[in-house]
């Protein structure tokens, strides 16, 4: 039985986020399908077991628990820098500036995007109803904006932490895919830096078989 | 001699009280260059070379210059480990970790809700910005549920990420300050016996005082 062990669902930002992270360390896993559709992950079990906010995905290594994705992708990259692919410096001085795209992610780009992936397709996926035109109609210029500072600074550099694929790259996967099948697709395109990258880091065969989990339900 | 460590913003603002906090609890000397924002002084191109979103804090240090108060934050304390407060980001990688997940609580959970209470209800009257009953409800709403999260994880720990002092508490003081000091949702944090202890205990830190002061005479 795998010491590692993520629970969530395939459809989920947040668990894709580290399924990806799991895959690029080529690590041994369990992945534990939590049934969001019964709220398994409201319950009372799931809340005091796995996370107390009532959401995916949680994570396992042996005894330690840990939720809130980006910090289990840090835990995995730092425990397992030997292990599959470097996803974060050991510089310190490019692992903070890693470090501040992470956070950009997180803070500026995320905010943002989960609310048009929820509008244009969790909604329409899930509960069967149409986006909210006007937090899409709020929320494309601001994303917009977002990406010119991208495109500025991918401009200048391969990846947003400086030469290498990091976790601040894998960040953006789950969200990016989802937003790709939506009319949000033109504010990437019409970007060529930021549009080869995601061409780039979309490629990469560790996200594809996170990806594939979908398929598999 | 010129101090090496530059932060770009004023006290006053939540992010760059972060990083202010942090660099007191590190004892890492610093410069603080003010940054005049109803000047617009931080959308002009000088600045947005140190900070490309046009937001406070910018941070230098030596050769290198960052952004985003958590990010700052981790650097200064993987880069002055050995100075002032030592666990301040966990002396291993299981008490790092648990730190991350609060930290990462915080940024995703606690503070989306309420810094948008922190705008409306501390700054919007001074900017003579017209107040949203029905964001500030909704957003109460919002942190009451989480702070009933943190109710319960405070009754377990004397810290969120354990027994000690860390990151993951002081990223909390910027906005609990103002919501306890400034307005009249205080209530959220102090009708609430764990987080009102807790509150009590971190904000009583030198460091904060510190920090408060130099926001006071600003």
């Amino acid at each position: 039985m795998a010491a590692i062990k993520v629970h969530g669902s395939p459809l989920s930002t947040n668990t894709l986020r580290v399924l990806a992270t799991v895959y690029e360390k080529e690590l041994d896993h369990e992945f534990v399908l939590v049934d969001m559709s019964i709220g398994e992950h409201k319950k009372e079990h799931f809340l005091s077991t796995h996370n107390p906010f009532g959401q995916v995905p949680a994570f396992e290594d042996g005894d330690l628990k840990l939720f809130e994705s980006r910090a289990i992708t840090r835990y995995i990259a730092c425990e397992y820098a030997d292990k599959g692919t470097q996803l974060i410096y050991q510089d310190s001085k490019k692992m903070a500036i890693t470090s501040v795209w992470m956070e950009v992610e997180g803070q500026q780009y995320e905010q943002i995007a989960a609310k048009l992936a929820w509008e244009l397709v969790y909604k329409p996926l899930l509960l069967g109803m149409s986006a909210d035109k006007a937090i899409v109609e709020e929320n494309e210029p601001k994303l917009a904006k977002v990406l010119d500072i991208y495109e500025s600074r991918l401009a200048q550099s391969k990846y947003l932490g400086g030469d290498c694929f990091t976790l601040a790259d894998l960040h953006h996967l789950p969200t990016l895919h989802y937003l790709f099948g939506t009319q949000v697709k033109k504010l990437f395109d019409s970007r060529p830096h930021v549009s080869a990258w995601i061409a780039d880091i979309t490629a990469r065969p560790a996200w594809l078989k996170a990806l594939a989990l979908q398929s598999q339900e | 001699m010129a101090t090496p460590v530059k932060v770009y913003g004023p006290p006053m603002s939540t992010a760059v009280s972060r990083v202010l906090a942090c660099l007191y609890e590190k004892n890492v000397e610093f410069e603080l260059i003010s940054i005049n924002m109803s000047k617009g002084e931080h959308k002009k191109p000088e600045f947005l070379k140190l900070q490309p979103f046009g937001q406070v804090p910018a941070f230098e240090d030596e050769s290198i210059s960052l952004f985003e108060s958590r990010a700052i934050c981790r650097y200064i304390c993987d880069k002055y480990a050995d100075k002032g407060n030592k666990g301040l980001y966990g002396t291993n990688p299981l008490a790092k970790a648990s730190i991350d997940q609060w930290l990462e609580a915080e940024g995703q959970s606690f503070n989306p809700p309420s810094s948008t209470l922190v705008f409306q209800l501390a700054f919007a009257p001074r900017m003579n910005i017209k107040q949203d009953k029905v964001v500030i409800r909704q957003n109460e709403e919002k942190l009451s549920k989480v702070l009933d999260i943190y109710e319960k994880r405070l009754g377990e720990a004397r810290f969120l990420a354990g027994d000690e002092f860390s990151l993951a508490d002081l990223s909390h003081l910027p906005n609990t300050q103002y919501l306890v000091s400034g307005t009249d949702k205080g209530n959220l944090f102090t009708s609430r016996e764990n987080v009102g202890r807790w509150w009590d205990e971190i904000s009583s830190r030198d460091s904060w005082k510190k920090v408060v002061d130099l926001q006071k005479g600003a």
